[in-house]
């Protein structure tokens, strides 16, 4: 397992958000977390990437336990997350931005590697590269905010709603991205509103709501299921 | 049904072509040719290490102050520039709110004043240039040891912590009996040197010594922190002012280098309060008013906070205009006596009109305009 998070509790103050959440991420996979407003997604994602401790459970990376692990530490693990809506540099310029991607990195050759890769993935960015990132888009700077994550070569990726505000167009586009970055080698673990698209994508996913997880299974059998249609799909 | 409604034909105004001219003058200095800007810079200096000699600032019409001796002035005006380049590393660069930053010049003033001067229990009567390095080196592991448990938290815990600090230390100079409150410390030593006749270099009477030392070290660590800026340590620094989260997750240790920024923010004013006990001879409770670091905090922020040229602009102008006053009389009332309430009009004035600063950073601008978005979404 890459990932495996167990029975992680996680408080703001006296508000839980998580009651004892587990899930697990293999390596190769696409898992995709799903669930309405205010369930605790980008919770999660906090308490994976180690914004905000934990007040129970346990974290394991790679078979190491990042449980008390700082953030910054965890990235050089190989642990990188985009977070969501507005995530980036507002006054660095859009390359100054990837740049700060790769800041655990030392790698010169490595690191102008990933860089053609990205503005190759991400034309839009190219176009832009001495914008200032705050100038950009929605969309814009949610491609920027995905593409300054891949330049950390994370080991897994953790997108926390790269689709929110996204065109129809630009949708299809950033999830058949997600597919590449993933068919290259990198674990994604992936939250979205967009539950249609992310089960369709996902090796496996979960359904999160107030703080727990309430089903899990492959994405085409979540796909399927009745309740999830009901809830997050949108048809009766 | 859209209609489009064109946009009311715009009148240029004043501010408008002052900025153009400000933009085009920034134009003119980024296009120039590298020699011609090295010529600019050697003769700006120059003119700053000439300005304290009478011979020279007696042309200059109404720039030397009426009501105070203009190298004295000049001396103060340099401190400040000093105190300005330091808390720009804090506020400008890693973006922390620091209300304190006197209360950093005020331990390395009285660190001098308590190792050499013959009026301290301690009486061990150091010489200057000893004490310095003992100066910077306090000032520093105080801004560590305030800095660790502040700078962990999020939010303005930090603007109280070191607004209190400030505080606690000016009392701890009115009311302790170790720092002589008002008696304060008499016959601080000067730094050494001495001419070829054998007057020593640094006194009482010629501040111009003083001021150039302060001029070269401000030129020395413009340097060093131009060259800190430029480097990975100045990147993380501006990602954590920008978002903080955003740095972490990028692995930046953001902790580790916000405590970097405010501690050596404290060296510096360290070094600031060393040269001052020097120059002055003689250190009381009355040097270290909270004002003091409100008009710094005021300096950094009105030159525009985050840019180094800024903050030296901004310090050397706000500290200049306050002494400007002296011994000017309007109907009958001393300016001097007003001075705050002008300098407190043209803060207000110029959070309105130039929330970034006289002479901005290019990222502080885009991140003004990203905030006001936020405020407006958030409305
Ligand atoms: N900083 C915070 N302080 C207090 N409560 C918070 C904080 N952040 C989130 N919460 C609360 O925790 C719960 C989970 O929030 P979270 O942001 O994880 O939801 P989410 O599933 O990502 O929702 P969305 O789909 O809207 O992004 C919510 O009830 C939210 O109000
Ligand atoms: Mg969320």
């Amino acid at each position: 397992m890459l990932l495996e998070i167990e029975d992680v509790s996680l408080l703001y103050g006296r508000i839980q958000a998580l009651h004892g959440i587990s899930l697990t991420v293999d390596e190769g996979e696409i898992v995709a977390l799903i669930g309405a407003n205010g369930a605790g997604k980008s919770t999660t994602m906090r308490a994976i990437s180690g914004i905000r401790p934990v007040a129970s459970g346990t974290i394991k990376f790679a078979g190491e336990d990042i449980t008390k692990l700082r953030a910054d530490l965890r990235v050089r693990r190989g642990l990188c997350q985009a977070p969501e809506g507005r995530g980036i540099f507002p006054g660095m310029t859009v390359l100054e931005n990837l740049d700060m991607g790769a800041y655990t990195r030392r790698d010169k050759a490595g690191i102008a590697q990933d860089l053609a890769r990205v503005l190759d993935l991400f034309p839009r960015l190219a176009e832009r590269r001495k914008q200032a990132g705050g100038t950009l888009s929605g969309g814009e700077q949610q491609m920027l905010a995905v593409g300054r994550a891949l330049m950390s070569r994370p080991k897994l990726l953790l997108l926390d709603e790269p689709s929110m505000g996204l065109a129809p167009m630009l949708i299809q586009q950033i999830f058949t991205i997600i597919t590449e970055i993933n068919q290259q080698g990198t674990t994604i673990l992936l939250v979205e509103q967009n539950a249609q698209q992310a089960l369709a994508r996902a090796h496996r996913a979960y359904v999160l709501e107030t703080g727990r997880i309430v089903k899990s299974g492959t994405g085409a059998d979540l796909l399927h299921d009745p309740s999830v249609k009901e809830a997050y799909l949108g048809v009766a | 049904m859209t209609t489009t409604i064109d946009p009311p034909e715009r009148r240029e105004t004043a501010a408008d072509k002052l900025r153009q001219g400000r933009h085009a003058i920034s134009e003119r200095w980024h296009h120039a040719p590298r020699w011609v800007r090295w010529v600019l810079l050697v003769a700006v200096i120059a003119f700053f290490y000439a300005l304290p000699n009478k011979e020279f600032y007696q042309y200059l019409g109404p720039i030397p102050t009426p009501g105070a001796n203009f190298t004295q002035v000049m001396f103060t005006v340099s401190i400040y520039v000093l105190l300005a380049v330091g808390l720009n590393i804090v506020v400008g660069f890693a973006g922390l709110l620091d209300l304190g930053y006197f209360g950093f010049f005020a331990v390395g003033a009285y660190t001098v004043a308590v190792l050499t001067s013959p009026s301290s229990d301690l009486k061990t009567l150091w010489p200057w240039l000893a004490v310095v390095a003992i100066a910077i080196g306090l000032t520093m592991v105080s801004g560590v040891m305030l800095g660790t448990p502040t700078l962990r938290l999020r939010g303005d815990y930090l603007a109280l912590v070191t607004l209190g600090f400030a505080e606690m230390i000016r009392i701890a100079a009115v009311s302790s009996e170790f720092l002589k409150g008002q008696r304060g410390f008499n016959q601080i030593p000067h730094p050494p040197g001495q001419y070829a006749d054998g007057r020593p270099w640094f006194g009482v009477l010629d501040a111009r010594p003083y001021y150039w030392l302060v001029l070269t070290l401000i030129i020395l660590v413009v340097i060093g922190v131009r060259n800190l800026t430029h480097s990975r340590v100045g990147r993380a620094w501006i990602s954590i002012r920008e978002d903080e989260d955003a740095a972490q997750l990028m692995g930046v240790p953001t902790f580790k280098f916000k405590l970097w920024a405010f501690a050596s923010g404290a060296a510096i004013a360290g070094l600031a309060g060393a040269l001052f006990a020097g120059k002055q001879n003689f250190v009381n409770s009355q040097n270290f008013e909270l004002l003091n670091s409100i008009i710094i905090l005021a300096a950094v922020i009105f030159g525009g906070s985050g840019n180094i040229v800024g903050a030296i602009v901004g310090g050397g102008l706000v500290a200049y205009m306050i002494e400007r006053f002296r011994g000017i009389e309007l109907f009958g009332i001393e300016l001097y006596e007003y001075r705050f309430l002008f300098f407190g009009l043209v803060l207000v004035v110029m959070m309105i009109f130039r929330p970034q600063g006289l002479i901005p950073n290019r990222r502080r601008a885009a991140e003004f305009k990203d905030r006001r978005k936020e405020v407006i979404v958030g409305e």
